[in-house]
């Protein structure tokens, strides 16, 4: 059952980002920067946090569940360290996403080279 | 005086330089188009052994304007000219092939107008007595494209419906003082036509202006009718841009719609390639003149045709800073007859 509300929501995320895609002139850069804010903002001011507890992975995995997690971050920073943690809160609790992100992404720059589409 | 000089934008030819051989090399997806049986070297790998794309676009062209000097039966020393040019910054493709032939060389930036820029400028270069032979030149490379106007290839973004796919290869035409034609006979310069489409997926539709403008000139300077042509084919309008063009001549009283197409929708089959609006780039017009037309026009099927190429004069960075696209078309009339 969990896995069923990870991939319904999740894949509603998705179909969100496809039809902005198709119906607007927005360019699939500025949909992952718009989706990241939402995140942020929606984590903020903890209208994600349901949605994390409902669908898991289906929530957290999307770019929205990053804004999430730095939202959450610097919150939780804030309430330890104060003024500086809510500065560096958020990219702390995101720092595995991030340094995992750099890791796996040049080890495949290593291994593959682009080539033309088909 | 001006005496070659025909109405606004157009020059007629006195002495019309006539074709004695072109080349055109394409990548595996062009090999795999309806036109496929016109193009004389299809690549099995669009790098072609090298390191990067645009290196690979830079070997394309050289390979291609040595094949066409071959062909004409010439060396390096009987050209007297080479103007090319190509989509990448610097025009880098058409300077790093000059490099290597030891010929006196214009780089030309019209985008992807540079096909009929070339020979336009060509022509009138051997119709004033500059010259006998000349090259006329350019290329493009999908990927190389790519990511200098669109996204990174690893970035794997989706195309867009109305985007076009940029054709990869080139194209070489040798024009002569001398020889049997084709010949050309008039061109028609273009004016910049920007209407503030600022869509860069959509090029096909910031272009069409430009497209009528030249064409609309072409026919008032020269007192020439559509009918007067087997065949006008506009450079990389795709789809979209072709029907803008039909429907706005149409409202200036010119119905082009038995003989007018476009090298973009000709050059690969959109059904079953995936291409969405159609091809582009200099390559486009370039293989699609080059192949298609010199050889159905050498064979008697075509007797006169307007090419005009199409360009999309902007950069990446004035785009984005909100700029719209200005667009361009020059037109050659080509005719295997002299008058």
């Amino acid at each position: 059952m969990e896995y069923i509300r990870a991939f319904i929501v999740g894949g509603l995320i998705c179909v969100i980002g496809q039809i902005i895609l198709d119906t607007t002139k927005l360019t699939p850069a500025h949909i992952l920067v718009t989706f990241l804010t939402a995140g942020v903002i929606l984590g903020g001011i903890g209208l994600y946090e349901p949605l994390v507890k409902f669908a898991g992975a289906g929530a957290t995995v999307p770019i929205l569940g990053f804004g999430y997690s730095l939202a959450q971050g610097a919150i939780e920073g804030a309430k330890s360290n104060g003024v500086i943690g809510a500065f560096t809160g958020g990219i702390t609790a995101t720092a595995g996403g991030i340094a995992a992100a750099i890791i796996f992404g040049y080890i495949m720059s290593l291994v593959f080279k682009p080539k033309t589409k088909n | 005086m001006a005496l070659k000089k025909l109405g606004s934008q157009t020059v007629k030819f006195h002495n019309p330089p006539s074709i004695i051989s072109t080349y055109t090399i394409v990548g595996p997806k062009e090999g795999e188009g309806p036109l496929k049986d016109y193009f004389d070297f299809i690549l099995e790998d669009d790098m072609w052994g090298q390191a990067s794309f645009e290196k690979a676009e830079a070997k394309i062209q050289e390979e291609t304007i040595k094949a066409a000097i071959n062909n004409g039966n010439l060396t390096n020393q009987d050209i007297d000219f080479i103007l090319s040019g190509d989509l990448l910054n610097q025009i880098v493709s058409s300077t790093y092939t000059a490099r290597q032939l030891s010929i006196p060389y214009y780089g030309l930036y019209g985008a992807c107008s540079t096909m009929t820029e070339s020979l336009s400028l060509g022509a009138m270069i051997i119709d004033g007595g500059f010259a006998d032979k000349v090259v006329c030149a350019t290329s493009s490379h999908f990927s190389s494209a790519e990511r200098q106007f669109r996204f990174p290839l690893e970035y794997g973004s989706q195309r867009n419906f109305s985007s076009q796919w940029t054709v990869t290869g080139a194209g070489a035409t040798i024009l002569s003082s001398t020889g049997d034609g084709p010949y050309i006979t008039y061109a028609t310069t273009g004016k910049i036509v920007d209407k503030g489409i600022k869509d860069a997926s959509n090029m096909g539709a910031a272009m069409a202006p430009a497209a009528v403008d030249t064409l609309i000139t072409h026919f008032k300077d020269t007192g020439f009718s559509p009918s007067d042509y087997d065949l006008i084919i506009s450079g990389d309008l795709g789809k979209i841009g072709k029907s803008i063009v039909l429907d706005l001549l149409k409202k200036e009283g010119y119905d082009l719609s038995n003989n007018f197409t476009d090298c973009g929708v000709e050059i690969f089959d959109g059904e079953k390639q995936d291409t969405h609006a159609g091809g582009s780039g200099c390559a486009c017009a370039a293989v699609v003149f080059n192949g298609y037309i010199y050889k159905e026009m050498k064979k008697g099927n075509l007797k006169r045709v307007l090419l005009m190429a199409t360009g999309a004069l902007h950069s990446t960075i004035i785009n984005q800073q909100g700029e719209s696209i200005p667009g361009i078309a020059h037109a050659i009339t080509i005719d295997i007859n002299k008058d």
